[in-house]
């Protein structure tokens, strides 16, 4: 069935500061946000779709200025499609540091009139979701039917059930953890090691300097990009073939997979920006909503009222169905709501985007709970 | 299973819930018998089941399905939490018997198992005659069945003793669903049992 189309971002300004858990605040600022299919009477329709690392406001649909830019996540929301704009309003916003037209480091700092740059304040997955209900309030939805996320959205879509329990009537956490373990931690530390030591990033104000920290970002990304894939995916869509007939023994591509990374470092290096990625990654690695609890997770998600959907992905290593398994255990153990759905699926983490049927039809199954 | 036992058996269960009370269903299937004890009994509750399609229609029935192995325990459950833990006619497929039966009684106050009657005289005139039976009950050759462990109700009752499990009541249905009280082992199609410790 055909996607919903032309789709056009809109802007919310936002001027009661915001209280960042971090310490700082944001005087005002500016969310970009998307939206497909119709609110209803009763405002009781609507599901909000949290981005992950690299994701934006763009979720589905294309651009009237581009055909071929064609939303993130457009495999599942369309009429027809499990996040069916027939039924929903579903709603897709850039998170605020980011870097596709919400409040971010490339913004203009009031109090300078230069770019924030390395001054933008680190922010969490919980002023994330302050922000969203400010946009919320913006849109008059006093309660999602639902909230939804992959991987760092998924994490958005717990964090919603914490703060805002009477504001989340569902949430579909797919392929997130409770909390990131130290080995994800390193990979992330890594990754904005190859930003902070490019030669152009410069403290995080290479705006000013006309300069972006291109070879730092294109290393981060390679390196997460092997983290999203499963082995056997990447042995099954390159094995050790080679560009050419032959090694060359030297240092240039040979390797398919050399090229594919090279590849998706440059594209990716060539629109994202550099202080947005070191802010998302640490976004993650500060997640833990047992810290305050005494790392007991149950106790943690104890306030949740939201009935849940947790699904998992048998090749997701960066993000393992273990990782669910313990949201799934502290909510049996609370007596909550959930259901678990752990999918067979060769793409590793980045199987939550993929177009798969099973994984599509449980998010569509788990769906026919809402009755808007 | 046909259809008549498959509602005496679920009729049995129902009846010993009440309302309330929070059921652990292991190997739900589509989450047919967890649906109608939350709709007839106000139970609450959760079920277990391995295979991809019955979590999909279990999700679709409106039930908190946890996809997951029975085969490797109930970790992640938490002792004692469930008034009732059902097996229905999953234990002959599964190969940790023992291990399945303690584990239902750690997390839950009662262990609700049925089982096909390997014993059942169909069954022993199949066997006479030389071959396996294959019948509406146990519709698999040798060679494609599910089932794991073929035991009778004096096996199971033998091993229950041996494990010090508590029968605290059993129901034998034949192949029409009706109750079977003379010689259950011989008439008995399904056995339904409650256990304790």
């Amino acid at each position: 069935m055909a996607g919903i189309g032309i789709v056009a971002a809109q802007n919310a300004h936002f001027t009661q500061p915001l209280h960042l858990k971090g310490g700082g605040v944001l005087p005002a600022f500016g969310l970009v946000f998307e939206t497909y299919g119709t609110l209803n009477a009763a405002k009781s329709n609507a599901i909000l779709v949290c981005h992950a690392l690299s994701g934006h406001h763009h979720v589905a649909g294309y651009t009237a200025d581009n055909p071929a830019n064609i939303g993130w996540w457009d495999n599942i929301v369309g009429p027809g499609r499990p996040l069916d704009t027939e039924r929903f309003f579903i709603v897709g916003v850039n998170n605020l540091g980011g870097c596709h037209g919400s409040t971010g480091p490339a913004s203009i700092n009031p109090a300078t009139a230069k770019p924030w740059g390395a001054d933008f304040p680190v922010v969490t997955v919980e002023d994330w979701v302050a922000s969203q209900a400010r946009l919320a309030d913006h849109l008059g939805i006093d309660a999602w039917a639902a909230v939804m996320g992959g991987s760092l959205g998924g994490m958005q879509a717990l964090q919603w059930t914490l703060t805002y329990p009477e504001r989340v009537r569902h949430a579909l956490v797919i392929a997130a953890a409770p909390k990131l373990s130290a080995e994800n931690i390193a990979f992330n530390d890594v990754a904005r090691q190859a930003i902070l030591t490019d030669p152009d990033f410069h403290g995080g104000h290479f705006y000013e300097h006309g300069v972006r920290p291109l070879r730092g970002l294109r290393l981060a990304r390679m390196l997460g990009h092997i983290t999203y894939l499963s082995d056997d995916q990447m042995a099954e869509k390159f094995g050790r073939r080679l560009r050419v007939g032959a090694g060359s023994y030297g240092f240039d591509v040979e390797f398919e997979i050399e090229s594919y990374l090279r590849y998706q470092g440059d594209k990716f290096a060539g629109v994202f920006d550099a202080n947005t990625y070191l802010r998302m990654t640490k976004a993650l690695d500060y997640f833990d909503p047992a810290q305050d609890f005494d790392d007991d997770l149950a106790r943690a998600l104890a306030r949740a009222r939201a009935g849940f959907l947790v699904v998992a992905f048998t090749t997701d290593w960066r993000f393992s169905p273990g990782r669910s398994r313990e949201l799934v255990h502290a909510m049996v153990h609370n007596g909550q709501s959930v259901a678990y759905a752990e999918i067979d699926s060769a793409h590793g983490h980045d199987s939550f985007l993929m177009d798969e049927p099973h994984y599509h039809a449980v998010v569509t199954n788990y769906l026919k709970r809402i009755k808007p | 299973m046909n259809q008549a036992i498959e509602r005496a058996d679920f009729d049995l269960i129902a009846s010993w819930v009440q309302p309330g009370e929070r059921v652990l269903d292991l190997g739900c299937g589509d989450g047919s018998l967890l649906k109608r004890l939350i709709a007839e009994r106000g139970a609450r509750g959760y079920g277990v089941e391995l295979e991809g399609a019955e979590v999909l229609a279990a999700i679709g029935n409106g039930i908190n399905v946890i996809q997951g192995n029975l085969e490797q325990g109930l970790a992640g459950f938490d002792d004692q939490t469930f008034n009732h833990v059902v097996l229905s006619r999953t234990l002959q497929t599964v190969r940790h018997t023992e291990r399945i039966l303690g584990e239902m009684l750690r997390v839950g106050r009662e262990a609700v198992v049925s089982f096909p009657n390997f014993a059942y005289w169909k069954n022993r005139m199949a066997v006479m005659a030389g071959r396996m039976p294959v019948s509406e009950d146990l519709p698999y050759e040798w060679f494609d069945t599910p089932n794991l462990r073929f035991f009778t109700l004096l096996d199971f009752e033998a091993l229950c003793a041996k494990m010090g499990l508590v029968i605290r009541e059993r129901q034998v249905l034949d192949e029409a669903g009706r109750l079977v009280t003379e010689e259950p082992n011989f008439l008995g199609s399904l056995a339904v049992y409650r256990l304790g410790r």
